[in-house]
């Protein structure tokens, strides 16, 4: 159980030493103390470990991970599991803006708030945040599924492709095209299963709604071909 | 790209330290802009004293001929000229006079105003920045987009007495809110669109606003990004643009409100461990006072 110092070792030798690991390595859990905001800890991970981070993580914190489990003991900076192609990252207090960003898949579970622009352009992942999110959250958001078990921030799922959002507080409001859907049987098995996921126990699907894309700004529309 | 930070204390025992807390808070930030650096302290000041931020050359020579009305304390490039509020007339018409060379960075009863071009530790270690005391502070860390890399160009922006502003963004229409301010009678030393948002919010506190009204005129007049930590004699605010297109994060406790571009410069502080953390949020004016 590799111990990392951040006081001692840098960064920069953390990722080579995380990105060196072979696939069927020994060494699958690793801490590491004394993180202080620092940028990009455990980006770009490929491999099936866990990574606890003992504090506050900076900007792109485990960004492109694949299978690994990344742990965030603290707030989580700009940009946490962005690109996230597989695996599963924690953030056990507030994440900054654009949380998720890009993510193609795994499992990104937030237990305090996040701020702007979470989910965007979303591309499959799933993200479940147990307090609120900020506005312009799951912009362009294209594939996944936003769990939002507090309040949703100003224009949510503006210019919504096939994302799936579900807040069970209050939205400010929805952006462009993006409106509130039927939950159907499919739904509530979905939410249910990413409710189980990401450990929250005592809530029900049922308090939910979903929102998503009306499809109106999928084609260009013949009407608007005057202004040009 | 630009590093800004401000550190508001509120238990006065940390007066002594604000200096060098925000010297390490300036020094993390030098990732987010090292070509210049530049920070404001509020320290010492008594009712019917005025002090003056020099910049220039000679700056020797100006205590010399002023030394009758003033006391100088210079530091590296700068100096600070303290003397009776009534004496003000004699001071500026003996610059304009003879100096027009040196540049007024800051004045009021207790701003201080440095920046120069550097690395933010040469340019906090210049200007001793790390024994200075005060009751707040705010700080720059510039990469320059809107203008050349000069010291004209670096932050603090001080367009009032004890006022002044860091911004980290770029603003899109500062040419005509300058051309509007000037017809307000306002006067700019540089092209920097930054100083534009500092006169903006000089020009709303003398219309009478107060520090949250003068920010909420501002997301209607101002157009672009923008991060704001602003200064005044006795205030610490902190806005951001409608989009919170820039960082930003703070740390509350009972013994300071603190603010910096990313977490990285808060994490040297006093009880950073059990501090509030938050975002601002975008379009909110967040303002402390002291009485």
């Amino acid at each position: 159980m590799p111990a990392v110092d951040l006081a001692v070792m840098t960064k920069r030798d953390l990722n080579a030493a995380l990105h060196a690991l072979p696939a069927d390595t020994n060494e699958t859990h690793w801490t590491v103390a004394n993180p202080e905001g620092a940028h990009a800890i455990a980006a770009g991970v490929d491999a099936p470990i866990t990574v606890e981070i003992e504090g506050h993580a900076g900007y792109y914190c485990a960004g492109m991970n694949q299978r690994a489990t990344v742990i965030v003991h603290g707030n989580a900076g700009v940009g946490v599991a962005e690109n996230m192609m597989s695996g599963r990252v924690h953030v056990k207090g507030d994440a900054s803006q654009a949380a998720g960003a890009t993510a193609h898949g795994g499992l990104l579970v937030i237990d305090g708030n996040a701020s702007a622009r979470c989910g965007i352009s979303m591309k499959g992942i799933d993200i479940v945040v147990k307090g609120s999110i900020g506005p312009m959250s799951a912009f362009m958001a294209q594939a996944g599924n936003l769990v939002v078990l507090g309040d949703a921030g100003e224009a949510l799922g503006d210019s919504l492709y096939e994302a799936r959002l579900f807040v069970r507080g209050a939205v400010k409001s929805l952006g462009a095209d993006c409106i509130e859907k039927d939950m159907r049987p499919e739904h509530v098995a979905i939410l249910d299963r990413l409710l189980a996921d990401a450990g929250v126990a005592g809530v029900s699907a049922r308090e939910f709604r979903r929102y998503g894309s009306a499809r109106g700004l999928y084609n260009f529309h013949v009407d608007n071909a005057s202004a040009y | 790209m630009c590093g800004i930070v401000g550190l508001f204390l509120k238990d006065p025992d940390l007066e002594p330290e604000l200096g060098r807390l925000l010297a390490d808070m300036l020094v993390v930030m030098t990732s987010r802009g090292p070509d210049s650096a530049g920070f404001a302290v509020f320290g010492d000041g008594s009712a019917n004293h005025l002090k003056i931020t020099l910049r220039g050359t000679r700056l020797d020579d100006v205590a010399s001929a002023l030394a009758d009305v003033a006391t100088a304390t210079r530091r590296d490039t700068h100096m600070v000229l303290s003397f009776a509020a009534g004496c003000e007339d004699q001071v500026r018409g003996w610059l304009a006079l003879n100096r027009p060379d040196v540049v007024v960075t800051g004045t009021g009863k207790r701003i201080e105003l440095y920046k120069e071009v550097g690395l933010p530790r040469q340019v906090a270690d210049r200007f001793a920045l790390p024994a200075m005391a005060g009751t707040h502070g705010i700080g720059h860390t510039r990469m320059a987009t809107e203008s050349a890399v000069t010291t004209d160009g670096a932050h603090p922006f001080s367009t009032g007495r004890d006022q002044c502003l860091v911004h980290n963004g770029s603003l899109s229409n500062h040419r005509s809110l300058r051309r509007k301010l000037e017809h307000e009678g306002l006067s700019f030393a540089t092209d920097n669109d930054s100083e534009v948002a500092a006169g903006y919010i000089s020009w709303r506190l003398r219309e009478g606003d107060s520090l949250t009204a003068a920010l909420e005129a501002g997301l209607e007049d101002l157009d672009g990004f923008y991060t704001f930590v602003i200064g005044t004699e006795n205030g610490f605010a902190v806005m951001r643009d409608p989009i919170s297109c820039k960082p930003a994060v703070m740390a509350e406790t009972d013994r300071y409100v603190a603010f910096g571009s990313e977490y990285r410069a808060l994490v040297g502080l006093p009880g950073i461990e059990t501090a509030r953390i938050f975002e601002p949020e975008p379009a909110h004016a967040y303002v402390w006072e002291r009485h």
